[in-house]
């Protein structure tokens, strides 16, 4: 009989907890997770308020000084000759890096069934939805003229001649533009059963909102079964986009012939290099985010073990592109590509390198060391160094390469103008406005699917 | 002839257990109830494989139509557009398939994603703003629940077989509502 054979197979709440799901036996029952995730939603204390005006008070500096762009012109960036693509374009290529772990934490590790996912994918996923929203700012906010910004959609021009699809900035619009799309469906339809949660607990006009977003949700066995397939499907289309968009944004600059650009492991360097940045982003996110909300029984210590080990994975890949992206300027023989790798190391920007390295190349070998991988604190300070070298990393490798091209004579150095710092750092508060928001409104914690990390409630016990 | 509300009502069952809930599910397809409805926190193999026997979700054939049309627009909209004007750029092929396979996959991915999720709405019924529906707060917290429709003849034979699988609760709906 098939319930016998339910209470044979349902492990034991010890067999979950060994294999690292869910260790904390403070968290018995369904009923626990719906009470400990939803009171989150409830009134907002002092810290968040604090944090949130901060974020708005960033998001208007953002706004100020792109409408200062707008009503001076683009020269009061730094941009010019050579340096045509700067911090606009780094910042751009840094969002869309940090969106990337979002997806492989929720789409990825769900087709693997990695136990630990479930009460950090939720978090991750959003983080992936607001770093495409503001990534997908910077191609504007670089146009200059941003009034013209529809000239990135597809179609022909007056005397009808269509765009030239060879190129990868075309390419670039169609793999962003699907990224934002699917990746926040496939946000917004996790969400559901979890918002119709939410409205089971909620009065008044808070009952009303999400009624309307949990789309009337009642958990039947139909929305349930057509549910769990549509968002294995959704995961199998997320997990090859996910390798595709960073390969297409690596070729922005791959398929050009400056050097330093031109290298075939671009699109395998830039999507390590963005779930490196994109995990170390979650882990920055989430330490905060648990000790706030007290989520410590759901984000554990195992938890923030697995996120440091997937760092350290991508991080070696990464150093390891770094020396191979050395090696291969010095063995081409080609005195462009070794002048431009001479420069990064010794010329101008020689900081910026080394910022990087050490960043992204030293600091993470720490995560070697168990106790540092287990070390919540440990985690979130080099978390913050990766995020600053994954940053530079773009930074070294757009600005030192357009800087130091083929023609001496036009060689030529780039300074990041005061605008240009404004919307860089506004743009981490539009991202922080959106994701403090985020943890008020929406369930940051994925409520049914813990529960499937849960053993199930049984009338009769094991072996009975 | 009778009012609907005089023929038709409804039993919800809540339950605590999910073996109780599986093992309701099977008595009630034993005794020729098909069209009731299961209601979980989450979702629950046991209670869709084993207790109500549910096939293939047909939702793959969305996403797999989705899928091959986004990539069937993609090649033909760039190999269109290209020999709408023929201009050789960069000495490339008029026809640069390799260039056009990232335009190609980057639709199949956007049309199968979301023609996925128009064959979940179609399929699950969903978005579902009507009034009268059968519903139980308890089943989106810890609780699993079935809803029997059921005419006023066969009433006491749904009671019993609700009854005997230990209900934390049975609400008896005069009035049938949509499952």
């Amino acid at each position: 009989m098939a319930t016998a054979e339910l209470r044979r197979e349902a492990p034991t709440a010890a067999a979950r907890r060994e294999r690292g799901a869910l260790p904390n036996p403070d968290v018995q029952s369904y009923s626990d997770v719906n009470r400990d995730v939803l009171k989150v939603l409830s009134r907002p204390g002092p810290g968040w308020w604090i944090l949130f005006g901060l974020a708005a008070g960033g998001v208007g500096l953002f706004f100020t000084s792109w409408f200062w762009q707008i009503y001076k012109g683009i020269g009061v960036s730094g941009l010019n000759a050579p340096v045509g693509w700067g911090v606009y374009i780094t910042t751009f290529v840094f969002w869309v890096g940090i969106a990337h772990s979002g997806t492989l934490i929720s789409a990825i590790l769900f087709l693997f069934r990695a136990p630990w996912r479930q009460s950090i994918y939720r978090a991750a996923e959003a983080m992936t939805v607001f770093a495409v929203m503001t990534a997908g700012l910077f191609p504007l906010i670089h146009v200059g003229r941003v009034w013209h910004a529809y000239w990135l959609i597809p179609y022909p021009n007056s005397r009808f001649l269509w765009p030239n699809f060879r190129s990868p900035l075309v390419w670039d619009v169609f793999a962003v533009t699907t990224y934002f799309t699917v990746s926040a469906v496939f946000f917004y339809l996790g969400t559901i059963p979890d918002l119709a949660a939410a409205r089971d607990q909620a009065r008044g006009l808070r009952k009303k909102f999400y009624h309307f977003i949990s789309l009337g949700w009642r958990g039947t066995d139909r929305e349930w079964h057509h549910f769990s397939k549509a968002y294995i499907y959704l995961a199998a289309l997320a997990t090859p986009l996910v390798l595709s968009v960073h390969s297409v944004v690596s070729w922005d600059f791959a398929m050009a012939i400056v050097p330093g650009w031109h290298t075939t492991i671009f699109a395998p360097y830039f999507v390590a290099g963005a779930i490196f940045s994109g995990v170390a982003m979650v882990i920055t996110l989430a330490v905060p985010m648990r000790k706030f909300f007290g989520l410590e029984n759901y984000l554990t210590v195992k938890h923030f073990e697995a996120m440091a080990k997937l760092c350290l994975v991508t991080g070696t890949i990464v150093l390891y592109a770094y020396l191979t992206e050395y090696f291969l300027a010095w063995y081409s023989g080609e005195p462009p590509e070794r002048g431009s790798f001479w420069n990064r190391a010794f010329g101008h920007y020689w900081w910026a390198n080394w910022t990087m390295l050490t960043c992204n190349g030293l600091v993470p070998l720490m995560l070697w060391f168990k106790r540092v991988r287990r070390s919540i604190s440990a985690l979130f300070v080099i978390s913050i160094f990766v995020n600053i070298g994954m940053w530079f990393e773009r930074f070294v490798i757009i600005v030192t390469s357009l800087s130091h091209e083929y023609e001496p004579w036009a060689w030529g150095l780039y300074r990041p103008s005061i605008v240009e710092m404004g919307i860089l750092i506004g743009s981490f508060a539009w991202f922080g406005f959106w994701f403090l928001l985020f943890t008020r409104l929406l369930p940051p914690v994925a409520i049914a699917e813990m529960k499937e990390v849960l053993p199930p409630p049984l009338r009769r016990r094991r072996g009975s | 002839m009778a009012r609907r509300s005089d023929d038709r009502q409804g039993f919800f069952a809540v339950f605590e257990h999910l073996d109780s809930t599986v093992d309701a599910c099977k008595a009630l397809r034993a005794a020729g109830y098909k069209k009731f409805r299961a209601f979980a926190p989450l979702p629950e193999h046991h209670l869709l494989e084993d207790g109500l026997a549910l096939e293939h979700s047909p939702v793959r054939v969305f996403t797999l139509s989705g899928a091959l049309t986004g990539a069937a627009t993609g090649f033909g909209f760039t190999s269109w557009t290209s020999l709408d004007w023929p201009l050789v750029t960069g000495g490339k092929p008029l026809l640069s398939i390799p260039a056009y396979v990232v335009i190609a996959f980057e639709c199949a991915i956007l049309f199968g994603a979301l023609a996925t999720v128009i064959g979940l709405f179609i399929n699950a019924g969903l978005p579902n703003f009507r009034r009268k529906v059968a519903y139980h707060p308890a089943c989106s917290s810890g609780a699993f629940g079935i809803y029997v429709p059921v005419s006023a003849a066969k009433a006491s034979e749904v009671r019993e077989i609700l009854t005997s699988h230990h209900p934390a609760e049975l609400r008896e709906d005069q009035e049938g509502f949509d499952a």
